[in-house]
C-alpha cells in the first residue's frame, strides 16, 4: 500500500494541469470543486499510505521509491523518488488534510472573484509543491518543492495585485525568501562537496546520513547555519520574519493554508529531516534555539499591539513557529512536530474564523471596528473560541499539550530560554484574549462610523456551510488533537511513531513525574494570567488604549524601518545614481560616442573619394608598386 | 639569329610604363582607353615571351583570353563614352566626378 505514494503528488498536479486547461471555462464554483476533489483524493491516498506504513514493523518504516533519474552529471546523479517514513507521512497527513478543508472553505470565500479558477490553480500547485518538498528523497527535490511553494506564495500574496499594497507584499515575501534560499543552495553545495550525494538515506554510501562522518565539526556547523538561514526565510524567523505579516494581503484562505498551517512550517520540517546533521553541531543547534526563542518572544510582543485581526494572527504564527524552532534547537524534534501539527489545526481554525469575520463584515479587518460578533456569527464564535483556548494553552485543548511538551524540553535544556518561552506563553494568552474580547465580546462598534470617517457597516452575517464545515472539523481537531501525544500514554502515540526517525539524535528531558506536574501547572498558570489580564484590561467599551499599544510594538520594533535605513534607502540611492549617472553618462555616452566616432571617421575618409579616375588609377599603381617591391624584397633578402 | 627574351621583356616594360603614365596624366577618355590597351598588350607580350622561353603553350593561350576580354571591355567602355558624350558633350575624364564623396 505504501508504494502508491506517488499518487499523492500526481493528484494535485493533475488538478493543477486540468484547471490550467479548463479552469476558466468551467469557472465558479466547479473549478473550486475540482481543486478540492484533487486535494481530497491526495488526502485519501495519504491515509492509505499511512495505514500501509503502520502495518510495517517499526524499525522498517523507511520506504524509498525511485521512479526515474532526473539528471546525472559526473559524480552527481539526482533521482526523482519518494521517501516515505513516519516524519514525511505525518507532514503529508496534515498538509493534505488541512489543504482539503481550506480548499473547501475557499469555494465559499472566493465566490464571485474575478480570477476564481486561477486561485485554485495556484492552490493546487502549492499543494503539489508542498508534498514534493515533504516526500522528495533528496535535497534537490526538496529544494524544487521549496521554490515551488515560494513562488505559489508570491502569486497568492499578490493575488489581488490591483492593490499596490498586495503587489509589494508579494514582492517582499519573494525577496526575503530569496535570501533564505541562497542559504539553502549553499548548504546543498557544501553537503554535496563533503558527502558526494544528495539523497537522504538511500543510494551510494547510505546517502547523506551515511556519509556524515566526512563532515568535520566546522563544516557541519556551516551547513547547519546555512540550512537554518533557509529556514529563517521560509519559516519567518529573525532576521527574515518581516515578510509574513505583510503576506496577510493575500486572501484569508491563503493566509490560513500557506502562511500559517503548511508552508511556513517547511523550515521546521527541513531541520527535522536533517536531524543527524544538526546532531553533529552543538553551536549550530544553540544558535537555532536562541533565535527561535527570540523570535517567539519578539513576535508575541508585537502581536499585543496590532489592530488588524490578520496581523495579530500573523505575528502569532511567527511566534508559534519560534517555539517550534526553539524545540528543534533543543533537540526535541517530536515536540516540534507535535506543536507543528497542533498549530496547523488551531491556527487554521483561527485564520478561517478571521476570514469568516472579514467575509461577514464587508472586508473590514480592524479589530477596533468589530465587537459583539458572538451575537451574529454563532458558528464562527464557537469554533474561533476553541482555537483561541487551544493556542492560549488552556487544558485539555491541543495547544496545552503541544506547548507544554516544548516547554518541558526547554526547561530541562536551558532555564533562561525556558523563562523567556514561558513569558511568551503569557503574552500568547494575552494577545489572543485581547483579540477574542475585541472581536467577539463587548458591544458592537461596526455600526458606528470608523475613526477615519468610514461609513458604518451592516450587521454581519454567518458564512455558508462550505465555510462552516472546515471550521467545525478544524475546531474538533484543535480541541481533541492533544490525544495524539498525551504524556502518560506512551504506546501508539506520536512519540513512539516518530522515534525511529530521530533515533539517537532526540533530546530526552528525563524529568521526574513531579516536575512534569509542576511544569504543567506553571503552564496553566501562565495561560490563565495572560487571559485574565487581557480580559480585565480590555473588558470596557473604550478600545483606544495607546499606553497598551506603544508605537514601538505597533511599528514592529522599528524592524522594517531599520532595514529600510540600512538597505532600502542606500539601494534606492544606488539605483538613482545608476539611472542618472551610469546610464545617462556611461552607457548612453558609450553608445553616442561610438556613433560620433564613426561619423568623424567617415567625414575624414570621404575626402579620399575625389571622383577623379586618375586618382584611383594612381592609387592602384602605387599599391601595385608596393606589392611588387615587397615581393622583390622577399626574393632578394628573404 | 634571334634576340634573347630580355629584349622582349624590356620592350614590354617600356610599353607598359608608357601606358601607365599616359593613363595617369591624360584627361581624354579615349586616350586613356588607348593607354589601357597599351598596358594590356605589354602584358600580352610578356606572356608570349615567357611561353617561348619556358616552352609552355599556356602563356600563349592566356593571351587569347586577354584579347577577348580587352575587346569586350572596349565595346562596353566605348559604349559608355559615347552615351556620356551625348549627354554631357565631353570626353574629359575630370568632368565626370559625380562620384566625389
Amino acid at each position: 500500500m505504501v508504494n502508491v505514494a506517488y499518487l499523492m503528488l500526481l493528484l494535485p498536479l493533475a488538478g493543477f494541469l486540468f484547471l490550467v486547461a479548463f479552469g476558466r471555462r468551467i469557472g465558479d464554483p466547479v473549478a473550486g470543486w475540482v481543486g478540492t476533489v484533487a486535494v481530497g483524493g491526495a488526502f485519501v491516498v495519504a491515509c492509505i499510505v499511512l495505514a500501509g506504513l503502520i502495518n510495517m514493523p517499526a524499525d522498517h518504516r523507511v520506504v524509498v521509491h525511485t521512479y526515474f533519474t532526473w539528471f546525472s552529471s559526473g559524480g552527481l546523479s539526482v533521482p526523482v523518488g519518494t521517501l516515505v517514513d513516519p516524519l514525511s507521512m505525518t507532514m503529508c497527513m496534515f498538509v493534505t488534510g488541512v489543504s482539503a478543508l481550506i480548499h473547501l472553505y475557499s469555494i465559499g470565500y472566493m465566490k464571485g472573484d474575478r480570477d476564481y479558477s486561477k486561485f485554485f490553480i495556484y492552490l493546487n500547485l502549492f499543494v503539489f509543491s508542498m508534498l514534493l518538498l515533504v516526500l522528495g528523497n533528496n535535497l534537490l527535490l526538496t529544494f524544487v518543492g521549496w521554490e515551488g511553494v515560494g513562488v505559489c506564495s508570491y502569486w497568492l500574496v499578490a493575488f489581488w495585485f490591483q492593490k499596490d499594497s498586495a503587489a509589494s507584499a508579494g514582492k517582499k515575501a519573494f525577496i526575503y525568501n530569496r535570501i533564505g534560499d541562497a542559504g539553502f543552495l549553499l548548504a546543498i553545495f557544501l553537503i554535496f562537496e563533503k558527502t558526494g550525494t544528495l539523497q537522504y538515506e538511500s543510494g551510494p554510501g547510505g546517502g547523506i546520513f551515511g556519509q556524515l562522518s566526512h563532515l568535520g565539526g566546522g563544516t557541519a556547523t556551516a551547513a547547519v547555519l546555512l540550512l537554518f538561514l533557509a529556514a529563517t526565510g521560509k519559516s519567518a524567523q529573525i532576521p527574515l520574519f518581516n515578510w509574513l505579516p505583510d503576506a496577510m494581503e493575500g486572501p484569508t484562505p491563503v493566509s490560513a493554508l500557506i502562511h500559517a498551517a503548511t508552508m511556513v512550517t517547511a523550515g521546521v520540517y527541513l531541520l527535522c529531516r536533517m536531524n543527524p546533521l544538526l546532531h553533529l553541531s552543538t553551536p549550530g543547534a544553540e544558535v537555532i534555539a536562541v533565535i527561535g526563542c527570540a523570535t517567539a518572544f519578539v513576535a508575541a510582543t508585537i502581536a499585543c499591539a496590532q489592530q488588524d485581526i490578520k496581523k495579530v494572527l500573523a505575528f502569532s504564527t511567527v511566534s508559534q513557529i519560534g517555539y517550534m524552532i526553539l524545540a528543534v534547537g533543543t533537540g526535541a524534534y517530536i515536540a516540534a512536530i507535535f506543536l507543528m501539527v497542533m498549530h496547523a489545526f488551531y491556527k487554521g481554525v483561527l485564520f478561517l474564523g478571521a476570514g469568516s469575520v472579514i467575509h461577514g463584515l464587508e472586508d473590514e479587518q480592524d479589530l477596533k471596528r468589530m465587537g459583539a460578533l458572538r451575537r451574529y456569527m454563532k458558528w464562527t464564535t464557537v469554533t474561533f473560541t476553541i482555537g483561541f483556548l487551544a493556542i492560549a494553552g488552556i487544558p485539555p485543548l491541543s495547544g496545552f499539550w503541544a506547548k507544554g511538551d516544548v516547554l518541558d524540553n526547554v526547561f530541562a535544556h536551558n532555564k533562561v530560554l525556558w523563562a523567556i518561552a514561558l513569558f511568551t506563553a503569557v503574552l500568547t494568552a494575552y494577545y489572543m484574549s485581547r483579540l477574542e474580547v475585541l472581536a467577539f465580546g463587548g458591544e458592537p462598534r461596526f455600526d458606528k462610523p470608523g475613526p477615519h470617517g468610514e461609513p458604518a457597516l451592516h450587521a454581519p452575517h454567518e458564512s455558508p456551510w462550505v465555510m462552516r464545515l472546515p471550521l467545525v472539523v478544524l475546531a474538533f481537531f484543535a480541541f481533541f488533537g492533544g490525544v495524539l501525544d498525551l504524556p502518560w500514554v506512551h504506546t501508539h502515540n506520536l512519540e513512539s511513531w516518530l522515534t525511529p526517525v530521530f533515533a539517537g539524535t532526540l533530546y530526552h528531558d528525563n524529568l521526574s513525574g513531579a516536575s512534569e506536574w509542576a511544569l504543567a501547572l506553571t503552564d496553566i498558570a501562565a495561560a490563565l494570567i495572560g487571559v485574565i489580564v487581557a480580559v480585565w484590561l480590555w473588558r470596557g467599551a473604550e478600545v483606544d488604549k495607546p499606553t497598551l499599544e506603544p508605537q514601538f510594538l505597533q511599528r514592529v520594533w522599528y524592524w522594517d524601518d531599520f532595514y529600510d535605513t540600512i538597505i532600502g534607502r542606500p539601494s534606492q540611492r544606488l539605483a538613482t545614481f545608476c539611472a542618472w549617472v551610469v546610464d545617462v553618462r556611461v552607457i548612453d555616452g558609450a553608445v553616442n560616442g561610438s556613433a560620433h566616432l564613426v561619423k568623424v571617421t567617415g567625414s575624414a575618409a570621404r575626402k579620399l573619394q575625389t571622383g577623379y579616375a586618375r586618382n584611383y588609377a594612381l592609387g592602384i599603381a602605387i599599391g601595385l608598386a608596393l606589392i611588387i617591391a615587397f615581393m622583390l624584397s622577399r626574393t632578394w633578402w628573404g | 639569329m634571334s634576340l634573347s627574351g630580355a629584349w622582349y621583356l624590356g620592350l614590354a616594360a617600356i610599353v607598359f610604363t608608357i601606358g601607365a603614365i599616359g593613363l595617369l596624366v591624360r584627361r581624354n577618355v579615349l586616350i586613356m582607353f588607348m593607354c589601357i590597351e597599351l598596358m594590356l598588350n605589354a602584358a600580352n607580350l610578356t606572356f608570349v615571351t615567357f611561353a617561348r622561353m619556358l616552352h609552355d603553350i599556356g602563356g600563349q593561350a592566356v593571351v587569347f583570353f586577354v584579347l577577348v576580354v580587352a575587346a569586350a571591355e572596349v565595346v562596353v567602355g566605348l559604349g559608355i563614352v559615347v552615351t556620356n558624350f551625348r549627354r554631357r558633350a565631353t570626353t574629359v575624364a575630370d568632368d565626370l566626378d559625380s562620384l566625389k564623396g
